[in-house]
């Protein structure tokens, strides 16, 4: 009975050693400033999101959360500074490349195929690990045919995890929107990510859609190691699931740090409340 | 050694089946999951494997001859075979529902003893856990999913596939433990302890022993001519005694397929998935598969609509007539065999319904025209009726001799009888041991001469077979001696659409009466139709078109009452459509919609006492609840209305009103 005991506790014990210091920085965002014209939409920004932490940004609405996730994955292109992501430091790059590098999102309003199943739409998150050409892929045939059940396994992995068996085969735009939000969850985390980019994926949710969201958020950091980086509204969520929460008000960072502390900050009581300077 | 054999020749538990089953049907599948969108199969050889590696390793962990153990989770093979593990040992399993909250759960395994509980998840875990403290006899946790588990490091939890990689390691230093503890069970040993629901009190832990369960199984499956064949579908709450019966017990004996869902919001997907030949299902299954029918059939096109209309008829005509067999002319036939091939054939299709050969219901009454429709399209749908302390074994419905509104006549080696007070008492090879730990309970239960006392009210018709009406305590009389069930009778309104809620009333009156609750939403579609307007509820229940409509309903169910001499003088005479829906904020319902008469008959004495005057409408003033919590009171005038009443039972009517 005991040695059972000791090789089952053992792993865990091992997992769960905990980090005292930040550890590893996952992503570098140094001193990035974008603008669109005249309008300053990032001045001056510096994050650093750890690796293995769920890390949120917030902000009144327009502080620049989802362009800082923009430049993050290579939608839109910093005038000014640099991203270090993985030890490789770059100033420009494409949407795809981010992904080819391990970082997947999902985006404020569901971005999905709505005629496709929810099994196809997360196989398109596969997409970029599959090997055969695309002829082969047509004609389903030799290594093209076993590539995709390799794949389709993987995703398989992917839907027993996020609880949604039971509408494998359901068209995406005949489901609720939490459920949408699920799939386009499970689609990022098809690409194996080791930074995953979550733009508000609890917003328009009721209570219960919330909470399981949350849960999905924390096995997935918990069962995957996958980094997480966050916009979200709701304080309850981000204080609850955050290890680190920056905060961005006009396109500067005003704030940075666990939960608690960024909490009790004035400057970001002001930005949030605001008072009469 | 040869004592050994000859014990496990003698098949008289589950586990010696187990292994039975194993070298006869090797290489048939015993089980299959659908697991990561593909049916994963397990043989009866591989089961067995499974569950003799389980065994040993539960033994390693100390389980011996005795201990309870509970079983915590939804359908999974695993669990399934933990019962089969836990048998070899000598070990009680005691399934426990997997929704129950953690203080129900807490009663039970405290009462049971419970010295381990296997759980299928982190879930079940949490649970058993935060309860720890109060069940003393708690040593160990055997979990079969490790989503979630990775930070639990208390020594008293241990994965499933960690115990089983433990016995078979216990199994190569003691080759032959496993055979000779298979061999000590015997069948009158108890095979399993199922709480039961418990409606009122808590619940009690009914001791079955493997003779109960194998024989009612076996005699199910003679009766039934089911065969390693066979495929069913689990997906109900294996702590329930139902399927028990049939994934576990009849599983063993017959020797077939068990399938488990993928997950419990897959379960009709599943179910086209495998297309079980046996099948059973409360009746609001059949309903809803019955709503989804009509609702598609809305929608379709106005040819395929006039299709389905005119075969359904066909069907309703002539489709009872040939499943049981009986003469049936050459034209219906044909047209039926047309009908089979356009309507019939693909909605069973559609359903998984394609390979059934029984279906059965039980546990609540099946509304007449929805059981009709099943049986007319080629569906064998039976009713059934049992409780835990029969291992579920008391009535079929037998083949050839099915009635809508019996649960059939007593099952095969079972002996139903009605007292004089009218309550249904029964001998059944599956009768039960006895409750743990509550010999007084079991006294009270099973008289001297070993009848059982179910607590239900019934009759026994013309044919043999019994009809149960009524919770016994519920069921009283009329003046003059006649039979009166007032949920019998209500039930049977129900059925209509029309017909929200229907309290009957007559204990210690001369006739019965009733108060009619009308459903909004039908009514109002049904005035819609005919152009009659109204302002409110309490309007639109005093119409006197609507009191047209609720006469309509009663009728048809005095007619259905007359039909049966010892409830035909229960005929509802007067009526009255209430004012305001019954509601449980009101407390006139219970939580689960059940009417409490007492409330009832204080709150609305004065109506009641008009039922059974000559008036023809009563004035009333109610207090009502609002869902903000604040009080306020209704008034309203309320008309009484005169039913026909037929039959043996009609009497001159009630001076009209």
């Amino acid at each position: 009975m005991s040695d059972i005991a000791a090789a089952s506790t053992a792993p865990a014990a091992a997992d769960a050693v905990p980090v005292t210091s930040e550890g590893e920085i996952l992503l570098g965002v140094e001193n990035i400033s974008l603008s669109f014209g005249a309008v300053q939409a990032l001045t001056d920004v510096s994050v650093a999101i750890p690796k293995g932490k769920i890390f949120s940004i917030i902000g009144p609405n327009g502080a620049g959360k989802t362009s800082l996730l923009n430049c993050i994955n290579g939608v839109y292109h910093p005038q000014k500074g640099r991203i270090t992501f993985k030890g490789q430091t770059r100033s420009q790059m494409k949407p795809h490349e981010a992904a080819a590098q391990g970082i997947a999102r999902t985006f404020q309003n569901v971005a999905l195929f709505r005629g496709m199943t929810t099994l196809d739409n997360i196989m398109t998150g596969r997409n970029l690990k599959m090997q055969s050409n695309f002829l082969l892929q047509a004609l389903w045939w030799g290594p093209a045919k076993k590539e995709e059940m390799r794949h389709r396994e993987f995703v398989e992995h992917i839907i027993d995890f996020l609880e949604i068996e039971a509408i494998r085969k359901t068209p995406v735009g005949r489901l609720p929107y939490g459920l949408q939000k699920r799939v386009e969850l499970g689609r990022a985390l098809a690409a194996e990510p080791d930074l995953l980019l979550l733009d508000e994926p609890m917003a328009g949710m009721n209570l219960e859609e919330k909470e399981d969201m949350c849960r999905f958020v924390l096995d997935t950091n918990d069962e995957f190691g996958t980094t997480i980086a966050l916009i979200e509204h709701d304080m309850g969520v981000v204080m609850d699931l955050s290890d680190h929460v920056a905060v961005l008000d006009y396109g500067r960072k005003i704030a940075d740090g666990p939960p608690d502390m960024v909490r009790s900050d004035p400057a970001v009581i002001d930005a949030y409340l605001g008072v009469s300077h | 050694m040869s004592d050994v054999r000859a014990s496990l020749q003698a098949h008289d538990t589950f586990p010696k089946l187990l292994l039975r089953n194993a070298d006869q049907f090797g290489h048939r599948p015993a089980f299959r999951e659908k697991d990561y969108g593909i049916w994963q199969s397990w043989t009866w050889a591989e089961m067995a494997a499974e569950i003799r590696a389980f065994a040993c390793g539960l033994a390693a962990l100390g389980v011996a001859r005795g201990d309870k153990i509970a079983i915590i989770g939804q359908n999974r093979p695993q669990l399934y075979w933990s019962f089969d593990a836990i048998q070899c040992l000598g070990g009680v399993p005691v399934p426990l529902y997997a929704d129950s909250v953690a203080d129900e759960m807490a009663y039970v395994l405290a009462h049971a003893e419970v010295g381990m509980a296997i759980c299928e998840d982190q879930e079940q875990v949490d649970k058993v856990l935060s309860v720890m403290d109060r069940v003393p006899t708690l040593e160990a946790m055997v979990y079969k999913d490790t989503r979630g588990m990775r930070h639990y490091r208390q020594p008293f939890l241990h994965a499933l596939d960690e115990v089983q990689a433990r016995g078979r390691e216990h199994d190569r230093q003691q080759p032959d433990f496993f055979d000779g503890e298979v061999a000590k069970g015997q069948g009158g040993d108890v095979a399993i302890i199922a709480y039961t629901s418990g409606t009122t009190g808590n619940p009690k832990g009914v001791m079955l022993s493997f003779d109960n369960l194998a024989t009612s199984c076996r005699l199910a499956i003679e009766m039934e001519g089911l065969t390693e064949e066979e495929e069913i579908l689990a997906y109900l709450p294996l702590a329930w005694v139902g399927d028990h019966f049939f994934s576990y017990g009849q599983h063993h004996i017959a020797g077939f397929t068990v399938n488990c869902p993928e997950s419990s919001d897959t379960v009709m997907m599943d179910l086209r998935d495998i297309g079980p030949t046996s099948f059973i299902a409360p009746p609001a299954i059949f309903e809803g598969f019955l709503t989804q029918i009509q609702i598609r059939m809305e929608d379709a096109s106005r040819f395929k609509r006039r299709l389905y209309r005119y075969f359904t008829e066909v069907a309703g005509r002539c489709g009872p007539a040939l499943l049981d067999g009986k003469p049936v002319s050459i034209g219906d036939r044909l047209l039926y065999g047309l009908g089979e091939l356009l309507i019939y054939g693909p909605l069973k299709n559609n359903l998984g319904l394609s390979r059934m050969r029984i279906a059965y219901t039980g546990g609540a009454p099946l509304g007449e025209d929805v059981f009709n429709f099943y049986r007319s399209i080629g569906i064998n749908l039976k009713q059934l009726y049992g409780q835990t302390e029969s291992s579920a074994y008391v009535c079929i419905q037998r083949n050839g001799g099915v009635k809508p509104d019996t649960v059939g006549p007593p099952a095969p080696g079972v002996d139903v009888r009605i007292t004089d007070e009218g309550e249904v008492i029964y001998k059944s090879p599956g009768a039960f041991v006895g409750y743990f730990k509550n010999d007084e309970a079991t006294r009270e239960t099973r008289d001297d001469e070993g009848w059982v006392h179910t607590g239900d009210a019934g009759i026994i018709d013309d044919d043999g077979h019994l009809k149960v009406i009524d919770r016994a305590k519920d069921v009283g009389r009329l003046n003059d001696g006649t039979l009166f069930a007032p949920q019998y009778i209500e039930n049977k309104l129900k059925f209509f659409p029309y017909v929200k809620e229907a309290v009957a009333h007559g204990v210690d009156r001369d006739y019965a009466t009733a108060f009619v609750n009308i459903d909004l939403e039908a009514v109002s579609n049904w005035a819609e139709k005919r152009g009659i307007s109204y302002t409110s509820y309490t309007d639109l229940a005093s119409r006197s078109e609507v009191y047209d409509l609720v006469k309509g309903c009663i009728e048809q169910v005095n007619t259905a009452l007359a039909q049966d001499s010892a409830l035909a003088g229960s005929q509802i005479r007067r009526f009255l459509v209430l004012h305001k829906e019954l509601d449980a904020d009101d407390g006139e319902l219970t939580r689960t919609r059940k009417v409490r008469r007492r409330v009832i008959a204080e709150r609305y004495k004065p109506m009641i006492d008009a039922l059974y005057s000559e008036a023809d409408n009563v004035s009333v003033e109610t207090q009502v609840t609002f869902e903000d919590g604040r009080t306020g009171t209704m008034r309203a005038d309320l008309n009484i209305a005169p039913a026909e009443t037929y039959g043996a039972g009609a009497q001159p009517s009630v001076k009209a009103a």
